[in-house]
């Protein structure tokens, strides 16, 4: 979602991201002119006009699972995104009897809160774990 | 998911979706602007309507529609930019 028009877009997708993507971009390009949709999420910089790199993850009830903003220079790191996806998507599987630590990605294993694991995740997580 | 748009010469926009905050006086009005630009991990995210286009259609696009999905909803500056 940007401010600029449909119109626009289609240029864009056309004219550039075909180019890069097989048949262009599968999902829906949304104009949000005025910036009235990213007011509402804190995004739209009021300055310059623009959206600013927000990325919200939606769960499939509505609720907000998490969110980063960047300012305008930097892209954003798609496998993040994704892992984070992933993560969240574990945990809303096993209804919230686990968690993913610091580092996890699919396949690493996972935390399962409760009170014998208070003071004991130095035992099943290690730093280096947070690491790839 | 997103339904198709007739398109004229008009440029349509979008926006929130949901009632309008009930205004009593300027100090309560104030309390709601608040409110209305939070956004909270584990809260329900604001609606809203959107015009897009997707695979050669215009769209109109409702983020309520997508419920029973997840949703990766991404701003950007600009077209003809990166992401």
């Amino acid at each position: 979602m940007s401010i600029d028009s449909m119109f626009v877009h289609k240029m864009w997708d056309d004219d550039e991201l075909k180019k890069m993507v097989d048949g262009g971009v599968p999902f829906p390009m949304l104009s949000d002119a005025g910036g009235k949709v990213g007011k509402v999420y804190g995004v739209f910089d009021e300055n310059n006009g623009v959206e600013t790199r927000g990325r919200f993850i939606i769960d499939p009830d509505g609720v907000l699972q998490g969110y980063e903003v960047l300012s305008p220079p930097v892209g954003r790191n798609v496998n993040e995104t994704i892992r984070q996806l992933q993560a969240f998507q574990l945990v809303r599987e096993t209804g919230g009897a686990e968690a993913t630590p610091s580092g996890w990605t699919p396949g690493k294993a996972t935390l399962k809160p409760g009170i014998d694991l208070v003071g004991k995740v130095w035992k099943v997580w290690k730093t280096e774990q947070a690491f790839d | 998911m997103a339904e198709k748009a007739d398109i004229g010469c008009a440029r349509p926009t979008g926006g929130p979706v949901g009632e309008e905050p009930v205004q009593t006086n300027q100090e309560q009005q104030t309390i709601k602007k608040e409110e209305q630009s939070m956004i909270m991990v584990g809260q329900k995210v604001p609606d809203f309507s959107a015009p897009g286009y997707q695979k050669g259609e215009f769209v109109n696009v409702k983020l309520s529609d997508y419920l029973g999905k997840w949703v990766l909803l991404c701003f950007y500056p600009g077209d003809f930019t990166f992401v």
